[in-house]
């Protein structure tokens, strides 16, 4: 590991200052994925901003719904009463990520900002545009089992591996983040992340200094919470990444949908809202052959590599499955 | 017990280490603590062993760092100082501010028990626990630990009275190498904890509902972190389960007699069975 500075940040003003005084400085929450990438000499932070004693650990309800903080862990998220009893998705993304280890550790904000796991990305032998800037991309013609199927560029076809960020999409989540100069703004979960373009280099839209200090979940716009479900396809049952992950969310009236929520992990350089499948399903009887239509519906923009078109056939699968899941049908 | 880390050199040192400990007026702080451990550890056959370790340890650091190098020098950069409890105990190291938690135990506090499988999050046997929460000392910088309480697979029994799990661990035959073991106790005990507080797993039916009861499928989700290479799993389980439901299981192992030992060795003719 390179050498780097530590400074412990008292709060969040000092926090961004010392970000803001050194461009290839970084914020240090778990850093369950930034030492890993720093042992692995791919993040070389010069410096280290300590931000886990800073008070944004807290989860409560606001007059809009829910703020959670950004140092709230994953462990502490996922099993809040609040967030288990109105919003379950979450719960059930979150616990399907990672090891009971690393959940204690990992944060939400850091959580949002975690790498991709493209294996181009980790070998620093091998070109990457996304860590090294007009390498090339190894997995465009290189193995690409892992993949993107939607969203990608000739620059870039890696995913965004994250399972709680799937279900915030659902959710229709936004992030509350700092500025540098104290200003507060609100950035909607699905303009949070970025699909590669030409600058695959930079994951989402936050700035340099950029602190986040809680993801927001608005009061459910319909009555989601009891028809929901996370759905985590993965090479082994536990402790991996998925192949391909939905968040399905239906808000029923009997056996009809008034709205339905349908996003999909693992596909793209960012979850992959599919607003297609849910125009389909509303106002449609919950049943299997509902279900798998939308599921086509959700794939049917998709260009899957070599090695993955695999994901587009078990894509459409999981989104059936996840909504008969939800729906209580299965 | 952990060791106590002397700071005064132990008086039965070799010629050839009081040489070469002559020559090396530099080496102090984790040296210094290696050097105490090794020698009050090895007793005579290791002075050699140590001494060339040291003498490798004091090449490494005169050497210029390599541009571009991706093993970091030894001497320290960065220094952060950071005091924190370890099984109890009040510890201040003045670290590298690149120390990993694992790396501070093992090479700086001579607590060896917590081991260094893959070193980057993906196998479990560095599993510590941190404010009682079980974590992954491989990836938690050192520095970020100030006043923190750490308990290690040694801070775990109370003199020689094992934890209830590493007597669990041995009743169900939870190891073959062992080399998992000590993440894997600190993992279940955590992780118990946090069954207790009613947490839920990706297997928990339904999230919404709170059950404080752990089954098998429950336990081996809960402990997906912690890989065993020798496939000891039904043992590692059925030792939590023990633990946590308090039913005693019948042992399924026990010592050899000398007069069981004497018949097999007399049928197989061989003097190991």
């Amino acid at each position: 590991m390179r050498p780097f500075e530590y400074v412990r940040a008292a709060d969040a003003a000092s926090a961004t200052a010392a970000m803001s005084a050194m461009p290839q400085a970084k914020y240090l929450a778990g850093g369950s994925n930034l030492l890993d990438l720093m042992k692995e000499d791919i993040e070389r932070p010069m410096r280290l901003v300590d931000i886990t004693r800073l008070p944004l650990r807290e989860i409560q309800r606001t007059r809009s719904g829910l703020s959670i903080g950004a140092l709230a862990t994953n462990t502490e998220t996922a099993n809040h009463p609040l967030i288990r009893e109105n919003y379950p998705l979450l719960t059930q993304a979150i616990v399907a990520g990672a090891s009971g280890q690393l959940r204690n550790m990992a944060t939400n904000g850091g959580n949002l900002l975690q790498r991709t796991r493209c294996n181009y990305f980790y070998d620093t032998s091998m070109p990457c545009n996304k860590r090294e800037a007009g390498s090339g991309c190894g997995a465009r013609e290189g193995l690409n089992r892992i993949s993107a199927i939607m969203g990608w560029s000739e620059a870039c076809v890696a995913t965004y591996p994250g399972d709680m960020a799937t279900a915030l999409y659902a959710l229709d989540a936004k992030v509350r983040v700092r500025a540098p100069d104290g200003r507060e703004r609100l950035i909607a979960i699905t303009d949070f992340h970025r699909l590669p373009g030409d600058t695959p280099q930079r994951d989402n839209n936050l700035e340099h200094g950029d602190l986040i200090v809680a993801i927001e979940l608005p009061v459910p716009a319909g009555d989601f919470a009891r028809n929901s479900h996370y759905l985590k396809v993965r090479d082994r049952a536990s402790y991996a990444f998925a192949m391909v992950s939905v968040a399905a969310a239906l808000d029923m009236d009997g056996s009809r949908i008034r709205q339905a929520r349908v996003v999909l992990g693992s596909v793209a350089h960012k979850p992959w809202r599919s607003a297609e499948a849910e125009a389909l399903l509303v106002g449609q009887r919950a049943d299997e052959a509902t279900f798998k239509r939308a599921g086509e519906a959700a794939l049917r923009d998709a260009r899957p590599l070599a090695h993955n078109a695999y994901k587009v056939e078990l894509g459409r699968r999981s989104v059936a499955r996840a909504l008969m899941r939800a729906a209580r049908l299965a | 017990m952990p060791h106590e880390i002397q700071s005064d050199l132990p008086a039965e040192l070799s010629a050839d280490e009081s040489a070469l400990l002559a020559q090396m007026p530099e080496l102090n702080g984790v040296g210094k603590s290696r050097r105490s451990f090794m020698m009050q550890t090895g007793g005579g056959g290791i002075g050699l062993f140590a001494a060339n370790l040291l003498a490798t340890e004091s090449a490494l650091a005169q050497l210029p760092p390599v541009p571009g190098a991706a093993s970091a020098p030894v001497v320290a950069q960065n220094v952060v100082k950071v005091s924190f409890l370890v099984n109890g105990a009040a510890q201040t190291l003045d670290i590298d501010s690149r120390v990993v938690l694992l790396d501070a135990l093992r090479e700086g506090l001579a607590l060896t028990g917590s081991k260094k499988g893959c070193d980057q999050g993906q196998c479990g046997a560095c599993t510590v626990l941190v404010d009682g929460q079980r974590v992954l000392s491989c990836l938690t910088l050192a520095a970020t630990l100030q006043g923190r309480e750490v308990t290690t697979i040694e801070g775990l029994a109370t003199g020689d009275q094992l934890h209830p799990m590493q007597a669990a661990f041995i009743k169900h035959d939870g190891f073959q190498c062992g080399y998992c073991t000590s993440g894997q106790i600190c993992s279940a005990v955590g992780m118990l904890g946090e069954a207790r507080r009613g947490q839920v797993s990706h297997v928990t039916e339904n999230v919404g509902k709170t059950t404080t009861r752990l089954t098998d499928d429950e336990i081996k989700e809960r402990m997906s972190g912690n890989i065993c290479r020798c496939g000891a799993y039904p043992g590692i389980v059925s030792a939590i389960q023990e633990v946590h439901s308090g039913r005693q299981a019948a042992q399924t192992w026990g010592f050899a007699t000398e007069t069981q030992l004497a018949t097999a060795i007399k049928e197989d003719g061989h003097a190991t069975v």
